[in-house]
């Protein structure tokens, strides 16, 4: 990480965006004080997270995405208990607590059976019962919703937003744009460990919102291709996304100026298909931060 | 009153754990049984009368040392690998406090290979199982189990810090066996390995348990059992405050 600064308010669902290896869950580890930083400082409710990280440690809970984290051979049931004990619930309050959160995430009914035999979405939801069993001021949450299916991911987001509902604060990375859409009130894009980009994200789409996006259906195409695309005057990003036998080509560009013909000019010698222009995205202004 | 909460939910976690793994529950199962046959036929063939409880007994902190030494000593290596030991450490609870448990349920498990091989020993032997001073015996155990956890806690708190943690654990099962004097007594091993015998605690463990069963001043080993436990208390801690340190430094909590 190179000088990256943010605060979240209490109470704010805050997005950390960001390519892989851009550094996301290293600010999310040295934030829950799983990694010491090198140099500059970070708190978390006023407590240090180098030299107050027992404080920290308390009043905090967090979420990995993955299977992984979870003691596979114990129930949910007993995941949940021994976790209370670790983070110093009451036994007064601990089985509330525990059936609070099972019935929260849904496994209520299913907290008997062994978590080895828990499918991707239901161990999700398991840790993050896990995370907020001690009832957290703030919750991290790292890419909850990877490897998740459809429908249990949009369940996995509803409980997010409940998370806010609750008046928890939330630190969210994920890698789907239109999750960080509808979940985040501010997000920051991280991308060789700097911040490129913060603000909401009605304020982040509106920064790519004088521009266009075209995207173009090609079947192989080359990188000697993509540089000719790249060098037409008001483009400002070149994306290639592969969909099976083929490849979507997103080009980035500034201004009210058509540049369909003028691209298509230059894929000379490659298979064309389907072609569009569009409105930007959330996406399309990740994509035009991280490739600046 | 929390620390006891949470000592008995770490234990009881792990004793569930390990009673679904079926590894464990086959060696836990048929290794005290090969020691005490060893321990036995070795016994029998010298010909001294009056050895086979110590025989057996000593068969018995085998299989105690054993579990201790694999289960304990790859406890904290076994949580990296399955993605709980980030949980361990970002917990508000003292490091030593979260893995105590585990160890000790490690090595409480073990305690079944000292029942087996006393069971063992009566059906197919005709080991007497008469204790000479039966509350001290039944005071020594749990004192050397707790040793032993602890002790184990230290082993699990040392080996994450080494790669080739396994190859060092296999490395040390014979040769505590040896240096505790488990099958014979110490007067028959060189002068200069005393202080290593001195520093372990199945050694004192074991001689608690035979003095208590066979004859003799319980409480000296007992006390050494004791001691050794406690300090590897503080050195447990010394080593996963060091480890936590480098790990969180070198981002080696987690294997992703």
């Amino acid at each position: 990480m190179r000088g990256v600064s943010f605060a979240v308010e209490r109470g704010e669902l805050f997005g950390l965006l960001g390519p892989n290896g851009a550094g996301k869950t290293t600010t999310i580890k040295m934030l829950i004080t799983l990694l010491l930083p090198t140099s500059g400082q970070a708190r978390v409710l006023g407590h240090d997270v180098v030299s107050d990280a027992r404080e920290v440690r308390k009043r905090i809970g967090y979420v990995f995405g993955g299977d992984r984290g979870l003691y596979e051979r114990l129930s949910a049931l007993d995941n949940l208990r021994y976790f209370a004990e670790l983070y110093g619930v009451s036994g007064r309050d601990q089985r509330r607590r525990i059936d609070e959160v099972l019935e929260l995430v849904g496994l209520k009914g299913r907290e008997r059976e062994r978590v080895e035999g828990y499918s991707r979405g239901m161990r999700q939801r398991l840790h993050i019962a896990r995370g907020i069993l001690h009832d957290p001021e703030v919750v991290f949450l790292d890419e909850p919703t990877i490897g998740v299916d459809p429908v249990g991911a949009r369940e996995l987001r509803a409980l997010m937003a409940n998370l806010i509902a609750t008046g928890k604060t939330v630190l969210l990375t994920t890698h789907y744009m239109f999750e960080a859409d509808e979940l985040c009130d501010r997000i920051a894009v991280i991308a060789h460990g700097r911040i490129v980009g913060h603000g909401t994200p009605a304020e982040l789409k509106a920064g790519v919102a004088d521009g266009r996006v075209t995207e173009i259906e090609v079947f192989g195409i080359d990188d000697p291709v993509l540089d000719r695309l790249r060098a037409v005057e008001g483009v400002t990003a070149v994306v290639v996304e592969d969909r099976d036998q083929k490849q979507l080509l997103v080009v980035q560009s500034t201004g009210d100026r058509e540049l369909t013909h003028e691209l298509l000019g230059r894929l000379d010698g490659v298979s064309v298909g389907r072609v569009a222009s569009r409105e930007p995205t959330l996406e399309d202004a990740y994509v035009a931060l991280v490739t600046e | 009153m929390r620390t006891l909460r949470l000592i008995r939910a770490g234990f009881v976690a792990n004793l569930k754990m390990l009673g679904t793994s079926s590894f464990f529950l086959l060696t836990s199962t048929v290794q005290p049984v090969i020691f005490a046959t060893i321990a036995f036929y070795m016994f029998r063939t010298g010909g001294r009368s009056g050895t086979l409880l110590y025989a057996a007994l000593g068969a018995g902190m085998m299989g105690i040392w054993s579990t201790t030494l694999f289960a304990s000593g790859g406890m904290i290596q076994w949580q990296r690998w399955q993605g709980t030991l980030e949980l361990g450490v970002a917990a508000p609870a003292p490091l030593p406090l979260v893995y105590f448990p585990f160890s000790l349920a490690n090595t409480v498990t073990g305690a079944y290979a000292l029942a087996a091989t006393l069971v063992w020993g009566r059906i197919l032997f005709g080991v007497p199982l008469h204790l000479v001073h039966p509350w001290l015996f039944f005071l020594a155990l749990p004192a050397t189990l707790l040793s032993l956890g602890l002790f184990g806690l230290l082993l699990g708190s040392s080996f994450i810090l080494y790669r080739h943690a396994n190859a060092l654990a296999n490395l040390l099962e014979y040769p505590v066996w040896i240096a505790s004097g488990l099958i014979f007594s110490l007067s028959v091993l060189p002068g200069w390995s005393r202080p290593i015998s001195w520093i372990l605690p199945p050694t004192w463990g074991a001689r608690a348990l035979r003095d208590a069963a066979i004859g003799g001043a319980v409480w000296g080993p007992l006390g050494m059992t004791l001691l050794l436990g406690l300090a590897s208390i503080g050195a447990s801690a010394i080593s996963l405050g060091w480890f936590e340190r480098r790990a969180r430094r070198d981002a080696t909590l987690s294997l992703t």
